[in-house]
């Protein structure tokens, strides 16, 4: 059902040609809103989730009203429903991402356990004292404490590459860091703060000529823009289902096949194991080996209509719609008096972080919901860019496929009223 | 869906506040060396070194660096406001008692002061924390101070 409205709608686009943000907007029920009484919703917290469309609700209703059994196992006609829609939504991630097959796609709860995953299941077995695990300034949490952990318990080493001023990494300071002893470089391919999108591609190149795998952060890069594994040449790349249109509890992990012998699972349990004895078990074939007990399988189908949708309107067209609008964001965000924008890379995305003056970013945030303008306050989830940055918090508006110029003027004219409001009177 | 029209901003921004954010009492260039307690919320990365002394029973010297949003300074001041020169005793007790009032517990004493406008953050749950920092902050800097005088 879903899917076929989704492909009458990729008629209907390219009979138009171009970006219909209208209809775009009419495909995301919750975008007519109204907030605080009146007030249009105006949804700028995309890099935190992002809104879904009407044919992700339907697909999760549709398993669960037509399709709800457990995967794998049993051998009734729901189940096989249940699993044919399992297994084809793992046939939609690989060919979004561009992975050679599905078996090389694990399904997670989103990308911090993916990265979790590794860090346990090939980190534990592979990763020895005195190893260096390569990171960078810039890492959303998700990226840092699985490895700290993991340093910790193996004895192994953390460096990182600094972040010039513009936000970009300084990328001599990488080549200089990357050593016989670094097994791993894991860093993240669009800054969940900065909106910075780094040259995964040439630093993957760099690294494996030293022998190290790579890890990409992918949470804020697949949803905005075409990722491609094979391109990249990454051993892992790990994103969330959440931040592109799918629902909460769904994300997924690329293992480049060469390398997946090389983990072990993550988790033990159900659905995971070929053979169990009282004392020993033997593992089920990757990928199902690193997806022990029951999975999210309705977040599953929803991730399925989620890709079929962004890919009718295309990855490309949403990535030139937001560089439209982030350099539209950005031009309007100058004009707004004592404003700062963190971060100048010229490759970057759609999520603006910035200070108004002296007023605290929850202050900011506070106000412009009022006005019904959604934005993020706080460190998200990146202490230590904050401290590089100088600050403890910032205020971050993200924008996505829906988001209108519009949108930004409603945002730029709230922050106008919080300055009046806080404004100097001392 | 809660609708929230009935929640108005001007009980999270009254006057009062913003002039205690503007105009913080008892403020001071403070060093972490200098500090008793050196508090973060994780939520947001807000920050209070704080410090205070403990004469014939009672606190004293109240002075703090905050960093953070209005209602964090804000509360930091006029919680620096009640609590000088009020006995320990009585000064854990407004704590636990303004600790209480924000989780909805409790009414504030109408006669406490400037304190009395900070009751309107209880209608916003992500601010209390906002709130309760300092005062957290400052219990902990009374339990410091006290061991220390022990020790000696």
């Amino acid at each position: 059902m879903g899917r076929m409205k989704v492909k009458m709608k990729r008629d209907f686009e390219e009979t138009v040609a171009g970006f219909d943000i209208d209809a775009i907007r009419a495909d995301f029920p919750i975008l007519s809103e109204r907030v605080h009484g009146e007030k249009p919703l105006v949804y700028l917290d995309n890099a935190a989730t992002t809104q879904k469309p009407a044919c992700v609700l339907t697909a999760i209703e549709k398993y669960y009203r037509t399709a709800n059994s457990n995967v794998h196992r049993a051998l009734h006609e729901l189940a096989a429903r249940a699993t044919e829609g399992y297994e084809g939504a793992r046939a939609s991630v690989a060919r979004f991402i561009g992975a050679p097959t599905p078996e090389s796609i694990v399904f997670t709860r989103g990308t911090t356990e993916s990265i979790n995953l590794v860090a346990h299941g090939w980190g534990r077995g592979n990763i020895g004292r005195g190893d260096e695990i390569l990171l960078t300034e810039m890492e959303h949490h998700s990226n840092l404490v699985p490895w700290q952990m993991l340093a910790r318990a193996v004895g192994a080493e953390l460096r990182f590459v600094p972040m010039l001023d513009d936000g970009t990494l300084d990328l001599d300071a990488y080549a200089k860091l990357l050593g016989p002893r670094t097994k791993l470089v894991a860093v993240t391919q669009m800054s969940n703060v900065l909106g910075t999108i780094n040259p995964i591609k040439s630093m993957v190149a760099q690294a494996r000529a030293q022998g190290a795998l790579f890890l990409v952060d992918a949470a804020q890069s697949v949803p905005h823009m075409a990722v491609d594994v094979q391109d990249l040449d990454c051993d892992f790349l790990a994103f969330s289902g959440h931040k592109m249109c799918a629902p909460t509890g769904i994300g997924a992990l690329y293992i480049r096949p060469s390398v997946v012998d090389r983990l072990e699972p993550f988790m033990g349990g159900g659905e995971m194991i070929l053979k169990v004895q009282l004392e020993e078990s033997t593992w089920a074939e990757p990928p199902h080996r690193f997806e022990a007990g029951t999975p999210n399988i309705a977040g599953a189908f929803g991730l399925a209509a989620a890709i079929d949708y962004l890919e009718s309107v295309g990855m490309d067209r949403i990535r030139d719609h937001e560089q439209a609008l982030t350099a539209y964001a950005l031009d309007r965000l100058r004009e707004v008096p004592g404003l700062t924008l963190f971060g100048t890379a010229r490759e970057r995305g759609g999520a603006i972080s910035f200070a108004l003056g002296d007023v605290h970013p929850h202050d900011v945030a506070q106000f412009v919901d009022r006005e019904g303008v959604a934005i993020r306050a706080g460190h998200h989830c990146a202490q230590p860019l904050m401290r590089r940055l100088g600050v403890h918090a910032t205020s971050r508006a993200s924008l996505y496929l829906y988001n209108t110029e519009a949108e930004v003027d409603a945002l730029v004219a709230a922050l106008r009223k919080t300055l009046e409001f806080f404004g100097d009177d001392t | 869906m809660t609708p929230n029209t009935s929640i108005d901003l001007d009980d999270l921004y009254q006057d009062i506040i913003l002039d205690h954010y503007k105009h913080p009492r008892h403020a001071a260039k403070l060093t972490p060396e200098e500090a008793l307690v050196d508090e973060e919320n994780p939520t947001c990365g807000d920050q209070i070194l704080l410090t205070l002394d403990l004469e014939d029973g009672c606190v004293t010297n109240v002075r703090y660096a905050a960093h953070g949003c209005a209602i964090s300074v804000a509360s930091a001041s006029m919680m620096s406001e009640l609590l000088t020169g009020k006995p320990e005793a009585e000064a854990r007790q407004l704590i636990q008692d303004f600790v209480a009032v924000m989780k909805g517990e409790k009414d504030l004493d109408p006669e406490l002061g400037d304190v009395v406008a900070l009751e309107g953050v209880k209608k916003f749950p992500l601010r209390i924390k906002c709130a309760t920092m300092s005062w957290h902050a400052l219990l902990h800097a009374l339990e410091k101070r006290k061991a220390e005088g022990v020790m000696e």
